[in-house]
């Protein structure tokens, strides 16, 4: 008898997200050809060839240490704060490859935006806090940030539990707020992708209920790559899901295909939970 | 009827267990012991208390001889009823001035440069580690270096400058400056020593503040397309400033009470001379030119008053001294009582 589970007992997706998207039909997002990564003389991922369908969620599952964080990392040169880190290959986002010396790390961030596991507040006001990617930018004027503010929080659907006390610090409100805050704040700088890593694996069950709807959300205009611990969650919230194993892309397909009828024997063996 | 089970029989053994102490020696003597070493622990620092306390009483009761409100609005004087302190006040306050002025932003820059911009080099551990031998230099050896460089640099621009009142630029025009004396021994020479002594302990206390500011911070600063000098500007250095500002001000308050290096370049001892002849504040308003003499003006601290009148043959200017004391403890009291406050409005913000 396969362990394989059937379609039906695969969660049902959050509004939003089609699980068996024709990635061919979509242009690419993000596109990685023959991606090396090193830590020093240890490498981590090898040889990994990824398209991310544009305006669609992408899931990075697999074990603990097969390299799916520092593969989103790779994505808007967050690694590079890593010293002794290498990466060869190419990796293309919006026709230009990032990994070229020449690429501003700082416009590369604008436009590919982060969510960190461990919500990560700046000491200030909730104003404060969605308004700093826009005035790094260098936006000064009080009613358009203002503006930006209220659409971002409204986008990340915390608008409703915080019009009122714009000005508390960030630190008063609880993880799964702080958690949207968050993705608020990557939003008001108008990214066209974001990378969530983990963004949902240090909250209560309802909390991470309204991230993932959000997500749904969100992908109708962004590009979203997730790395999650959750199978569940992946199977929830992306269209596409890739299975990465000791630094291998071991297989990626729309999520439906994935979950129920993999081509790879390892993926099988962790969808069913037989190791991972 | 009671279903509680019997106690079990106590065996003859059972009753013999007390638990009292004093039943058996070897008990008693480890008992002993540590009685012993708690008592010795409660001594030692009970009595570094009450010689702390006899020291201050003494000081503060010998003070009683001339203490009173015209103690600190008085310069010198050989009559020592009539002695008091405002020289060494306002060259302390300018020394200070001037020490933070030089100390703070080169302290805090070379942490920032240490903690978040150096890459890992041998260089860079070399620096580290001596940032603490360097904290522990007797000031006296500051003072030395100040000597030789600072003043001997003063002195090269009291020649320079001697006389002249007007400087010939480029042979298109002369220069007119307003009379400003220049002495080898001035304000800013002091200042520059003294930002040497207290540059480790600043730098040291800096680099603390900003390592205790958590990574997660810089990345998510960093991740919203903020480059690394805003991140630092706008994220990290708010973060860490009650730590540093706490840091910078003990270590102030080290600079007013440091009379060595003072003395090593030469400062003032016996002077009734606020530096820019500058005696009240109301003479920062009034007289405003002032302002510009006092750094080149020869200057004295109070440190150096009080080490002076303690060798005063004449038994009355203990007195003095002991009245400079009090109010040199009440300056350094009012700074560090400033850093606590500092700190605790500071980090009030602050929570991660």
């Amino acid at each position: 008898m396969s362990a394989i589970p059937s379609r039906m007992s695969v969660p049902p997706s959050v509004a939003g997200v089609d699980r068996d998207l024709d990635m061919s039909a979509h242009p690419a997002a993000i596109s990685v050809q023959g991606m090396n990564f090193y830590y020093g003389e240890n490498q981590v991922l090898f040889d990994v060839t990824l398209k991310v369908p544009e305006r669609s969620v992408t899931a990075l599952i697999g074990p603990s240490g097969c390299g799916k964080s520092t593969f989103l990392r790779t994505l808007n040169r967050m690694n590079d704060l890593i010293e002794g880190t290498r990466c060869t290959g190419e990796c293309l986002v919006e026709g230009q490859n990032i990994m070229d010396p020449a690429v501003d790390v700082v416009l590369l961030r604008k436009h590919v935006g982060m969510v960190f596991q461990k919500s990560t507040p700046f000491p200030k006001s909730i104003f404060d806090n969605v308004a700093y990617g826009p005035r790094v930018a260098g936006e000064k004027n009080r009613s358009v940030l203002a503006d930006l503010v209220e659409s971002c929080l409204r986008k990340a659907a915390l608008w409703e539990e915080v019009k009122d006390r714009l000005t508390a610090p960030a630190m008063a409100l609880s993880g799964g707020q702080q958690q949207r805050l968050c993705i608020a704040r990557t939003l008001a700088t108008n990214p066209k992708i974001i990378l969530m890593d983990e963004p949902a694996s240090a909250l209560d069950p309802a909390s991470t209920d309204r991230i993932e709807n959000l997500i749904g959300e969100l992908c109708a205009n962004y590009t979203i790559v997730i790395v999650t611990h959750n199978m569940q969650q992946a199977s929830r919230v992306s269209h596409q899901t890739a299975f990465f194993f000791k630094g291998m892309l071991i297989e990626a397909g729309p999520t439906m295909k994935i979950f129920t009828s993999p081509s790879e024997k390892q993926t099988e063996a962790y969808i069913t939970g037989r190791f991972g | 009827m009671s279903h509680t089970p019997e106690p079990p029989e106590r065996s003859k053994s059972d009753t013999t267990t007390r638990f009292v102490s004093g039943q058996d020696s070897y008990i008693r003597r480890r008992l002993l012991i540590s009685k012993l070493f708690s008592w010795t622990c409660r001594g030692v620092t009970y009595s570094a208390l009450m010689i702390l306390l006899i020291l201050l009483g003494s000081v503060f009761w010998t003070s009683t001889g001339r203490i009173a409100l015209d103690f600190v609005t008085n310069t010198n004087s050989s009559d020592p009823l009539k002695a008091g302190m405002l020289a060494g006040l306002w060259g302390s306050f300018w020394l200070i001035l001037f020490t933070a002025l030089f100390s703070i932003p080169i302290g805090v820059g070379a942490a920032v440069y240490l903690e978040e911009m150096a890459k890992e080099s041998f260089i860079v551990r070399v620096i580290r580690v001596n940032l603490s031998n360097l904290a522990g230099v007797p000031a006296i050896v500051y003072g030395m270096v100040g000597y030789t460089v600072f003043r001997t640099s003063a002195a090269a621009l009291v020649v320079w400058f001697d006389g002249q009142h007007a400087i010939n630029v480029l042979g298109l025009f002369r220069l007119r400056l307003s009379k400003l004396p220049i002495y080898e021994d001035n304000v800013l020479v002091g200042a520059l020593t003294m930002s040497l002594v207290i540059l480790p302990t600043v730098i040291i206390a800096s680099q603390e503040a900003l390592r205790a500011v958590p990574g997660s911070i810089r990345v998510a600063s960093l991740a919203l397309g903020a480059t690394r000098w805003q991140t630092i500007w706008r994220q990290v250095i708010p973060a860490a400033l009650p730590g540093i500002s706490t840091g910078v001000i003990l270590s102030m308050s080290r600079a007013v009470g440091e009379a060595a290096p003072l003395i090593m370049i030469g400062a003032l001892t016996v002077t009734s001379l606020c530096p820019g002849g500058i005696d009240s504040p109301a003479k920062l308003v009034t007289n405003p030119d002032r302002i510009l003499k006092a750094p080149l003006d020869q200057f004295t601290a109070m440190p150096i008053e009080i080490y002076d009148w303690s060798k005063q043959p004449d038994a009355r200017y203990a007195a003095v001294a002991a009245s400079g004391i009090v109010v040199l403890l009440v300056v350094l009291l009012t700074f560090n009582a400033a850093a606590i406050v500092l700190r605790y409005y500071a980090s009030r913000s602050l929570r991660w």
